[in-house]
């Protein structure tokens, strides 16, 4: 299991920003190792953000985003205490979910 | 005239167009679910094959599509892009990087009050142009951003 992801959710004015770091290797397939060996490609597929359980967002990332992602979106008609949940799949089946509640 | 062989010639050239069309990706074999990676448009290594793959032809350039993106990265491994869109009715962005590998780097589609913005941090191998897709409306509007890079990000 992944380690979990930081994820902060802030009304600005009447948007809401949400920001996620997702703790994730993210390898290509493209680099090689100090043996000269390829190191097999993991990373992230499909990723989704969801307010109060409805889909805002959904996301689907390759090898050539960072290492350990940073996203961040913006959401309107959200307000404090809201539930926003960010979960992850990578090509290798590992998966994540994680929540915060709107400050 | 022979008339067999105009017909044949006629038959090779429409299967002709077919293949290509299926090689440019226009005709996907298979359908895009919502939240299925699109393998055939993250591995293609062509970026008008990627381009196309996302439906980002023929998009047209709008001041409302703006991309942040910084000018001359040190290090490609971390390139900070933000893409906003202020084109009401923002559906879905693609983010692309016109040399990478595979040029593709992540789509997003918005619903339910998600605004048309987004922002990533992504690989880029080498100065490139970084391309942004947005749909709204049915229509396909694009913006790009050039940033030199002076250590690549992928690979060694």
């Amino acid at each position: 299991m992944a380690d979990p992801m930081k994820i902060r959710a802030q009304m600005k004015g009447d948007v809401c920003e949400v920001r996620v770091l997702m703790s994730h290797p993210m390898e290509t397939g493209q680099r090689k190792d100090n043996d000269g060996k390829t190191v097999p490609a993991h990373h992230i597929q499909t990723m989704t953000v969801a307010l109060n359980g409805k889909t805002v967002v959904s996301g689907q990332i390759a090898g050539s985003v960072s290492r350990n992602p940073v996203f961040g979106f913006k959401v309107k008609g959200a307000k404090a205490g809201d539930k926003v949940a960010v979960s992850w799949k990578d090509n290798k089946g590992d998966s994540r979910t994680d929540e915060t509640t709107v400050a | 005239m022979d008339l067999l062989r105009r017909t044949v010639l006629k038959g090779a050239g429409a299967s002709g167009v077919l293949a290509g069309l299926l090689a440019a990706g226009v005709l996907k074999p298979t359908l895009a679910y919502a939240n299925d990676w699109n393998k055939a448009a993250f591995e293609a290594k062509d970026f008008d094959v990627a381009l196309k793959a996302v439906g980002g032809d023929g998009a047209a350039t709008n001041a409302a599509l703006v991309m942040k993106a910084p000018e001359i990265a040190e290090n490609g491994a971390v390139v900070p892009v933000d893409v906003t869109s202020n084109i009401p009715n923002t559906t879905s962005i693609a983010i692309l990087t016109k040399k990478n590998p595979f040029p593709l780097s992540s789509q997003f589609e918005f619903a339910n009050g998600a605004v048309g913005d987004v922002s990533v941090r992504l690989k880029v191998a080498e100065t490139s142009a970084i391309v942004a897709i947005a749909k709204a409306d049915g229509k396909v509007y694009s913006a790009q951003k050039e940033v030199k890079v002076t250590v690549g990000g992928c690979g060694g």
